[in-house]
């Protein structure tokens, strides 16, 4: 080979080489490397919302059993989850440590609204991804002004909507009654189901009542809007309030098919005590499997789950819905760093996040997919409904999208 | 005098760790001088991170000297120190956020707001004494939070979702040819207040203001036929105190960039308690040792032990208290008495 056609081979290599780096080239930003892959995280362990911390145990312990079986493309997972006690001024140190001192790739799940509120802005300043929140308000599907940060649970609004098309489907004259709590929990969920009905949702809701944090109870809203000659009742209430709503609309004889958010569709601690006679034929939504539901007994996930518990987080109750929920969150986020496959950067880390494409995480409920994309940041857009036959959820029609 | 109390309170501190504030010794204000200098070196070695905590720490300080200055010097035990601070957090915010008033302004505003409201809970508080003052202060730190949430101010404080702020940009993009960002800016300008605000509670505490105040906290009946006008001192302390406290918490505002009020839940004003008996009661440079304490320990017993890290973080204090019952700060003065009366006994002049 000659002197210049020697150059001239190089040159074409050097071009070829440039066109594609994606594919010859490793790529790490901070907390990625050809071993590890560092994942930072705050929980409250302590504090007033201590009981989530299970999630974070869960976490960890998925992750360990995935480094143990080889890790994600060869990288071990570093795992790194901090106690903020539920308060955003020590949310906001120990972020600060998990991205400047530790310098992991990105974080996920952390929880809490006023905690991620208070990381918002730092996080999309510093570019780091701010993964799968483990908050239902719909403000961090905000791609345009807040790229860099992705909500984890179907939406407040999201969910709203779709209780509003399940009765257009099979009421469409209903005469409906909401209840809401006076925040913007509340008001979050009001929207949706209003934007769900549309135009004929100013004629279809009769009556609105609302109630606040420290109101004793809601038996005078209850009664209100019974007297309003509602049939269908939509019910935005947290725990404590949803039994009481549940057992006063038996006990005044009101018999409306009645709605509760997601949020308060506990049977241990919502339907249960208000009285699971009282329960019967409330409509809610999954879209995450009940580990209390007999049906997935013999389903794979289910037991894989069940020995995952065992086996990695032996100290937590398996039946606790919060587990799933924390199982469910590991799953998506190991599918997203499969996907990154060796560029471990944290424009790719967004990048992958947000182009989900009808993802089975296999806890979640079948048929309820992940899909993201560039300007649309919700997860879960597909939710199951589901109706209490006395002692249990049952699901009912395919799951359900918003589009 | 309806202000006498009837009741006699035992002093805090015990005698020895309550000393009045003694005026300028050269050896004092030259340690003084070189650690605000190696304090100024700071933000150029240390990560922003650090820097961060650091921010932190000082402005602890300053919220614990102010706790000092009610409780420690003056006898009035407060549990809802806390409350101030919040009210100088969210005074700076809303001021910063609703009408963009620049940062700087809003620390002398928090401070008048807050001795204000220092200044008019102190008033009914005169009634009460020893645990009926700490369950009212108490009341207020517990209320707080949840009259931040209330519907009708709302439209101020942003409800639960608080408010964003954002974090001052330094005036200059570098001082003496070292380079300038938020986290270094902030941290000159906390040093700065933190300077000012300790002249201001060590030029108030040892003249005859600080020698009331104890007075009137040891001996509440001689104090009174003393002449002095005990009503008056002690509403004064309470405003004063919040003063300090709301500048601290305003500088804790811009310093985190957002104020909730799940910010400041009761658990700060009891770590303003636990900050202020470790450091040191009565005592104004036990205000930094406390500072330091509640800033850093949790993070240490966190890092220990994940399962139980507030059994470490109370087996600390239980050590501390146990160990220095008078405080980081008392602890250190009676050794520094100990040093020099053994060096007095050594030397022949003696």
């Amino acid at each position: 080979m000659s002197k210049h056609n020697r150059r001239t081979v190089l040159a074409a290599l050097g071009l070829a080489l440039a066109a594609t780096p994606a594919l010859a080239q490793k790529k790490y930003d901070p907390g990625a490397s050809d071993t590890e892959i560092k994942i930072g995280q705050t929980m409250p362990y302590s504090g007033p919302a201590s009981a989530y911390g299970t999630i974070g145990k869960v976490h960890a312990g998925y992750f360990k059993m995935l480094n143990e079986s080889g890790g994600i493309n060869g990288r071990k997972i570093n795992f790194i989850s901090l106690d903020d006690g539920y308060s955003p001024p020590k949310a906001v140190e120990m972020v600060r440590r998990l991205v400047e001192q530790d310098e992991v790739l990105f974080t996920v799940n952390t929880l809490g609204t006023p905690t991620n509120s208070a990381i918002h802005r730092y996080m999309n300043q510093k570019k780091v991804p701010h993964l799968f929140l483990a908050t239902g308000a719909s403000k961090w599907n905000d791609p345009k002004n807040f790229p860099w940060t992705m909500g984890f649970n179907p939406n407040y609004q999201s969910e709203g909507k779709l209780y509003a098309q399940h009765i257009l489907g099979s009421k469409p004259n209903a005469k409906i009654a909401v209840l809401y709590q006076n925040d913007d929990y509340g008001k979050d969920y009001l929207k949706g189901f209003m934007d769900g009905l549309g135009e004929k949702g100013k004629t279809m809701v009769v009556k609105t009542a609302t109630y606040e944090v420290t109101d004793p109870t809601v038996d005078s809203q209850i009664v209100t809007l019974q007297s309003s000659g509602a049939d269908t009742f939509f019910n935005i209430t947290t725990p404590k309030f949803a039994a009481q709503a549940i057992r006063k609309v038996a006990d005044i004889g009101w018999k409306p098919v009645h709605y509760l958010n997601q949020v308060s569709a506990s049977v241990g601690s919502v339907l249960k005590p208000a009285g699971l006679d009282k329960s019967v034929g409330l409509i809610s939504m999954l879209y995450i499997k009940d580990p209390s539901d007999p049906k997935w007994a013999s389903d794979k996930s289910m037991q894989d789950y069940l020995a995952f518990m065992k086996k990695y987080v032996p100290e937590a109750d398996p039946m606790d819905a919060t587990n799933t929920y924390g199982l469910a969150v590991a799953q998506l986020t190991a599918h997203v760093l499969r996907q990154c496959g060796d560029n471990l950067t944290r424009e790719n880390v967004m990048k992958q996040a947000a182009s989900i494409k009808d993802f089975q995480v296999p806890i979640a409920l079948p048929g309820v997919l992940v899909n993201t994309s560039a300007d649309d940041y919700a997860p879960f857009q597909t939710m199951q409904l589901i109706r209490f036959d006395g002692t249990t959820w049952q699901s009912f029609g395919e799951p359900m999208a918003v589009k | 005098m309806e202000a006498v109390t009837s009741v006699e309170v035992a002093p805090l501190a015990p005698a020895q760790a309550s000393g009045g504030v003694r005026g300028w010794s050269r050896g004092w204000i030259a340690a003084a001088i070189v650690l605000v200098l190696v304090a100024c070196v700071l933000p150029f070695v240390a990560s922003n991170y650090r820097l961060f905590q650091f921010t932190m720490v000082l402005i602890y300080a300053i919220a614990l000297l102010g706790l000092n200055i009610v409780t420690g010097y003056n006898g009035q035990v407060s549990l809802g120190h806390g409350a101030f601070y919040a009210i100088g957090a969210y005074a700076t915010a809303i001021l910063m956020d609703k009408f963009g008033v620049p940062y700087w302004l809003c620390i002398p505003a928090a401070g008048a707001i807050c001795l204000l409201a220092g200044f008019l809970f102190g008033l009914p508080a005169l009634r009460l004494e020893g645990v009926y003052l700490a369950l009212a202060t108490f009341a207020l730190g517990v209320a707080l939070p949840q009259l931040l949430k209330y519907k009708h101010l709302e439209d101020w404080t942003g409800g639960v979702q608080g408010i964003i702020l954002t974090k001052p940009d330094p005036p200059i993009a570098s001082l003496f040819g070292l380079q300038l960002n938020p986290d270094r800016w902030l941290f000159l300008f906390t040093l700065a207040v933190t300077v000012l605000m300790f002249l201001v509670g060590w030029n108030l505490l040892r003249g005859r203001v600080g020698r009331a105040l104890i007075a009137i906290r040891d001996q509440p009946i001689a104090a009174a036929t003393m002449g002095i006008d005990t009503a008056m001192y002690k509403s004064l302390a309470f405003g004063v105190s919040a003063m300090f406290t709301g500048v601290a918490g305003a500088l804790g505002a811009i310093a985190i960039a957002f104020v909730a009020p799940d910010s400041f839940t009761i658990f700060l004003s009891i770590s303003l308690v636990v900050g202020m008996v470790v450091g040191g009661l009565a005592s104004i440079t036990g205000a930094f040792w406390g500072a330091i304490f509640i800033q850093f320990v949790p993070n240490l017993a966190d890092q220990i032990s994940k399962a139980a890290p507030w059994a470490l973080y109370g087996a600390a204090m239980i050590v501390f208290m146990y160990v220095m019952p008078t405080g980081i700060a008392g602890a250190l003065r009676l050794a520094w008495l100990r040093i020099k009366r053994r060096r007095g006994r050594g030397s022949p002049a003696a």
